[in-house]
């Protein structure tokens, strides 16, 4: 490894086998398992639309239906594709809607008539993997036509209003003002709600929903902004709580290019039961993998809870089973953009040059990632002068040390919800920066044995001790007994662990087993 | 002699009155808009007005910012806050109270409420990490400490009270949008009004940077503790409210 860091090219490849090894009892465990959202995902690929008059969707009235017949363990497309058999109905919406009113009974079939509605609902699932490829075409394209961002890092902006009306005129005004990558934040809440709301919305408490005619609506929109800027603007939204795999799926249908998905974020922070959120991860990433979407992962959530130099190598570790997960899913290097976070309490002595240390240990270790650079949040006081000061060496990391997505810190981080001017303000403090020091990271070579070497080498170390320490105990002891950001979450508790179950012997999954063909 | 009450603000002189604002208006950028922003800070009271800085943002919006002299006095007598009236204790103390006068461990029952999942407030406070290397309540050897996190129903609340035999709630609120917080914590006093006797109902605290200490009565809570609270206080009011204070009215 010819890095600035001088790592040891063995103990980052030890890093690296021990996060497989703590990885792969999960894989195994996703890998027999399913979930309510994961064949929510699947009859979503397979055509169903729309909702109930209450708003709860078609998919979830059907699985519920099928739940209550036959179970989850078999999977819900082949009850499904073989009640549609029996009751000689073509469309998977209005066989829905006939089990919600209660008409449908459904039955695990055996035989020749197991093997029709399997062929069936692999040839509607298809269809609908097929428009998710339809849509990655389509954003390559447009890439080509409009042309990416001159530089790097893109410059990652939110919006956040709860009306999906007011959120497109202000996600096109922040890209005409520089943004390359428009994220809409979701209405807090929405990641346990155990369905996926309908139809554009008006109404939404410090962000909006996330729905699949809000996503088709912001992408038309900044489709056009694109148009007219000549350079591709990307959009984001949130594959994460009990939807995630359903949310990955509408991402892919409507082409949204990144989405924030972390492969442990549920479980500490929302306590979404672990399995239920390793099982939905997986489904989720090969969505993902398939439709060309750019994650995001979220290690900077664990330095808002934990200190930012004490646990900055449980960042490390978290990236490296972030990793492992995804490379398992089928995600290349490209599509990581792994999380971390300028989150060190500016009082600590040389914190600058310690992000400085921990920035670049992520561009090392990672070094075909995009990784994305998040702002401080945890020592934003409301005094927004040292804010504004604060988010000016945060750009300054960024630019230092290559990093691929910025998140454009808000001197009003921890105050409001951003405003027009405070937004204007962030980012005419990225472009001084970006524009004043832009290539710096040329020059910027660490002393060989200095400060920022010495802390880098010794976050590692510390990463690869606890991988050690978890290797021997498995992953989901490690996250029940609290080793990251804090929070205790054992894996027989936490929301949704009733929409979970174990694979029985003929479980079907006609998704899973088109995206796990090699292509 | 009697202390001066009456101030101005001060820029770099006594009783020159200076200050300084930010805002936008939604006109583009040109003469029109920048006597539109001296005029504003002119009925907010700033005369004379200087706009130091104009800058168009987004379209058809402009940014200023204005310096001037405001003719607005403040009376320090007429001030109303809330002022800290209880001893801060360290851990120790608090836990040597709580064991010599309550002789059996204080209950605490904190969450979020609503659709609020900003636990940083919470666990700041609960949790054994604390906040500005002051350790939370979760440290306390005589607090018993249940925090229930993000997103808890307020039903769901009063049954975790009940169940935990809570002397006191904690509930924190860090989302302000369409006032959410306010209409949260109305609705979880009404509830444990409604669950419980006055007499068995648990010490009911909110806390989050938006709210406003005077608010109790309004909001039906016994306290509210605002931005930069820490574990430590909120500890000596419990042992305040719930021990000492209650000792004191009983002869």
């Amino acid at each position: 490894m010819t890095g600035k860091l001088g790592l040891d090219p063995a103990l980052v490849a030890r890093a690296r086998e021990l996060a497989r090894r703590a990885g792969q009892p999960v894989v195994d465990l996703a890998r027999s398992h399913t979930t309510v959202s994961v064949e929510r995902a699947v009859l979503r690929l397979a055509g169903v639309t729309g909702a109930d008059p209450d708003g709860i969707p078609w998919v979830n009235r059907l699985v519920d239906a099928v739940v209550a017949d036959v179970g989850l363990g078999h999977g819900v497309a082949v009850p499904v594709f073989d009640a549609l058999a029996r009751e000689g109905i073509a469309d998977v919406t209005l066989l829905a809607q006939k089990a919600a009113a209660g008409s449908v009974r459904f039955a695990q079939p055996s035989g020749k008539a197991a093997t029709a509605a399997r062929r069936a609902s692999r040839k509607a699932v298809a269809a609908g993997i097929r428009a998710i490829d339809r849509r990655r075409a389509e954003r390559d394209r447009l890439v080509k036509r409009f042309g990416d961002p001159q530089r790097r890092p893109w410059i990652y902006l939110i919006v956040a209003t709860g009306d999906i009306y007011e959120d497109i005129p202000q996600a096109q005004a922040a890209a005409r003002a520089g943004a390359d990558v428009i994220a809409v934040i979701r209405s807090t809440g929405q990641s346990l709600l155990d369905y996926v709301p309908e139809g554009a919305t008006r109404e939404g408490f410090a962000g909006t929903y996330a729905t699949q005619e809000n996503f088709r609506l912001m992408r038309a929109a900044l489709d056009e902004t694109s148009r007219e800027l000549g350079r591709y603007v990307r959009l984001t939204n949130y594959a994460s709580g009990l939807c995630m795999p359903e949310m990955a799926t509408l991402a892919g249908l409507e082409r949204l290019d990144m989405m924030l998905n972390d492969s442990m974020y549920g479980i500490l922070f929302r306590d979404i039961n672990p399995i239920r959120t390793f099982v939905d991860q997986r489904f989720s990433r090969q969505v993902h993998a398939r439709a060309g979407i750019i994650i995001n992962t979220g290690e900077d959530n664990y330095l808002t809870t934990a200190d930012a130099v004490d646990e900055a190598h449980t960042v490390t570790v978290s990236q490296l089973l972030n990793e492992f997960f995804a490379h398992e899913a089928g995600l290349a290097d490209w599509q990581l953009g792994l999380g971390h976070a300028f989150e060190i309490n500016p009082d600590v002595p040389e914190s600058f040059r310690l992000e400085l240390a921990h920035a670049l240990l992520a561009r090392e270790l990672f070094p075909d990632a995009p990784l994305k650079w998040m702002p401080p949040t945890k020592h934003m006081t409301g005094d927004v002068f040292r804010g504004n000061l604060l988010d000016g060496f945060f750009n300054l990391v960024g630019t230092m040390t290559g990093q691929g997505i910025l998140l454009v810190g808000m001197m009003t981080e921890a105050v409001v919800t951003p405003w027009l001017s405070d937004r204007d303000i962030a980012l005419q403090n990225v472009r001084y920066v970006l524009g004043a020091a832009g290539g710096l990271h040329e020059d910027f070579v660490p002393a060989p044995g200095g400060f920022i070497q010495q802390r880098a080498h010794r976050v590692l170390g510390e990463a690869v001790d606890l991988l050690e320490r978890i290797g021997d105990q498995s992953l989901l002891t490690a996250i029940a007994e609290g080793t990251f950001g804090i929070m205790k979450r054992p894996a027989d508790r936490g929301k949704g662990l009733d929409g979970v179950a174990r694979h029985e012997a003929d479980y079907d999954n006609p998704a899973t087993e088109i995206l796990e063909q090699p292509r | 002699m009697s202390e001066k009450t009456v101030v101005r603000p001060y820029g770099d002189t006594t009783g020159d009155g200076m200050v300084q604002v930010s805002f936008t208006l939604p006109v583009p950028h040109d003469k029109r808009a920048e006597g539109a922003a001296v005029q504003l800070a002119n009925r907010m009271g700033m005369d004379p007005a200087m706009l130091v800085h104009a800058k168009p943002i987004g379209d058809g919006f402009t940014f200023f910012v204005v310096y001037g002299r405001v003719n607005h006095l403040v009376d320090l007598a007429k001030v109303q806050v809330v002022e800290r009236d209880y001893p801060l204790l360290s851990a120790k103390e608090v836990n040597a109270v709580v064991k010599r006068q309550l002789r059996r461990k204080l209950s605490v029952v904190g969450a979020c409420i609503g659709t609020d999942a900003h636990t940083v407030g919470i666990d700041a406070i609960l949790n054994v990490k604390g906040i500005a290397g002051e350790k939370g309540l979760e440290y306390y050897r005589e607090l018993k400490v249940t925090n229930l996190g993000a997103q808890v129903s307020v039903p769901e609340l009063v049954e975790a009270a009940r169940r935990e035999r809570a002397d006191a709630v904690l509930v924190s609120q860090v989302v302000t949008q369409r006032d959410a917080h306010l209409h949260n914590t109305r609705e979880m006093s009404a509830a444990f009004r409604e669950a419980m006797p006055a007499g068995r109902r648990p010490l009911l605290i909110v806390g989050g940077p938006r709210f406003d200490e005077t608010m109790t009565g309004e909001l039906g809570v016994d306290r509210i503790f605002g931005r930069g609270t820490t574990p430590g206080e909120v500890a000596s009011y419990l042992v305040h409210a719930l021990i000492t204070s209650r000792k004191a009215n009983t002869p």
